[in-house]
């Protein structure tokens, strides 16, 4: 198999890693660079765990070949914020009880980031359809709603 | 297997690789479905050849009342265009009802119609547009009506293996022109159409002056409701006229039964209904109203 160099910026930071042309861009995150909290559930791009943010916009990376993410940006939730300090919609899905199992809670998130880096001001109807493409099998999606409005209201405070 | 993967620059150097490749290469835009047919074996290709970064396929445009929309637009980047909305609101409509944001974010509108499937939303509210689409071929370039780039179902007339669909073209609506496209689906989001249609008007003094209705899946791709075109051209803009073009739009429709999305009984009722949304949108959309 022939594998190929490929370069992007991941987190901020350059990456440099061989890939094979097959790769998807979700197993090279997960089983290459270790960065494990993007699920890989359906792997048809009809769940939304694997959401990441390539170029400012939010993709399936279970449907993205590695090699499209040459030259790119990609954020995936390990870049966001953590425990030393959280990205305001980690806070609120966490304060207001927006998670269950929380396998699905890394794609919801970035899927909302990706809709709160366009606008601070979304509303109800903008959130649904940023959403649709992630799913939840634990629960509804009345916090996780309300957990994206309230960060959006924290992000606009920050302003 | 896959062995390579290229981004060519150029839509020549693009059609170059396909052709050294022998058949052996094919085009990715978006690759939401493709990803999905190579693991399952359904398409066998040993090289991919990426067109997203070929500067000129990532444009929308607007020439000489010409809207064209490049290889590389995404379903997300047609939606939510200002001049899609306003020229040409069935394919924003189309484009916005495709897959999940984060699918419409990659998969791309000439995608969309290469990949075939019989209610193709974005190829549905196309042929209503009346699209043309632009080919590059080994050999040179060629024109094709998007009408006409299906040879079956889920199969088109474009060979991926050899040729690049570049851009389709359509005229932007007009003054008193109007476009809209309606659809019924089991779910708001994520879900395969069950039946969709799109219309394109014009209108004057109170009359048709021409209609374009495209309706789907009632054949292998989009099917024009021919007799409700030639009942509309000439008559008079009222309800009673927009439900008897509605109700012939079944002369040319053959809907198959669908365990998921609704039986052939259910669609044929159902149809007349979504052609006459479809108009009253589409009149509504060219500033008038059929009353």
């Amino acid at each position: 198999m022939s594998s190929k160099i490929l370069k992007f910026t991941l987190n901020g930071e350059p990456v440099e890693i061989a890939v094979s042309p097959e790769d998807m861009l979700v197993d090279v995150l997960r089983d290459k660079l270790e960065l494990t909290g993007t699920k890989k559930g359906c792997g048809k791009g009809e769940c939304g765990a694997c959401t990441i943010i390539m170029d400012g916009e939010a993709v399936n990376s279970c449907l993205v070949p590695a090699m499209k993410a040459m030259s790119a940006s990609v954020e995936t939730i390990e870049g966001i914020g953590g425990p030393e300090k959280f990205h305001p919609v980690q806070e609120t899905f966490m304060g207001l009880g927006a998670i269950q199992c929380g396998f699905c809670t890394p794609g919801m998130i970035m899927s909302s980031k990706a809709l709160l880096d366009k606008t601070t001001s979304p509303t109800s109807q903008e959130i649904k359809k940023a959403l649709a493409g992630n799913i939840c099998r634990c629960t509804g999606y009345v916090k996780i709603e309300e957990a994206v409005m309230a960060a959006a209201e924290k992000m606009r405070e920050k302003q | 297997m896959l062995q390579d993967y290229l981004f060519p620059e150029t839509i020549s150097e693009a059609v170059s690789f396909l052709k050294s490749n022998e058949g052996q290469a094919r085009i990715i835009a978006g690759g939401t479905d493709l990803l999905l047919d190579i693991p399952e074996g359904k398409i066998k290709t040993s090289c991919l050849v990426d067109i997203t970064r070929i500067p000129e396929l990532s444009k929308i445009t607007l020439e000489d009342g010409v809207i064209s929309i490049g290889a590389a637009v995404t379903h997300n980047q047609a939606a939510n265009s200002e001049l899609i909305q306003e020229k040409a609101a069935a394919l924003a409509q189309a484009a916005s009802c495709v897959g999940s944001y984060q699918i419409r974010n990659s998969a791309t509108v000439i995608g969309n119609v290469c990949n075939a499937q019989p209610a193709a939303d974005t190829a549905v509210a196309l042929v209503a547009l009346g699209a043309v689409a632009e080919i590059a071929n080994p050999g040179g370039t060629e024109y094709v009506p998007v009408e006409k780039m299906y040879a079956g179902v889920g199969k088109s007339t474009i060979d991926s293996a050899s040729q690049l669909v570049t851009r389709v073209s359509f005229p932007a609506a007009q003054k008193k022109q109007g476009t809209a496209f309606v659809r019924l689906h089991q779910r708001k989001a994520l879900a395969l159409p069950m039946l969709n249609v799109a219309a394109m008007v014009a209108l004057e003094g109170g009359k048709f002056l021409w209609a374009r209705i495209a309706m789907a899946p009632v054949g292998p791709g989009p099917v024009r409701a021919l007799s409700a075109e030639e009942i509309l051209k000439g008559a008079e803009v009222t309800p009673e006229v927009i439900e008897k073009a509605a109700q012939s739009a079944l002369e040319q429709a053959n809907p198959r039964s669908s365990a998921l999305r609704g039986s052939k009984e259910y669609r044929t009722s159902v149809l007349p209904v979504l052609v006459r949304r479809a108009l009253e949108q589409a009149v509504a959309n060219a500033g008038s109203s059929c009353k």
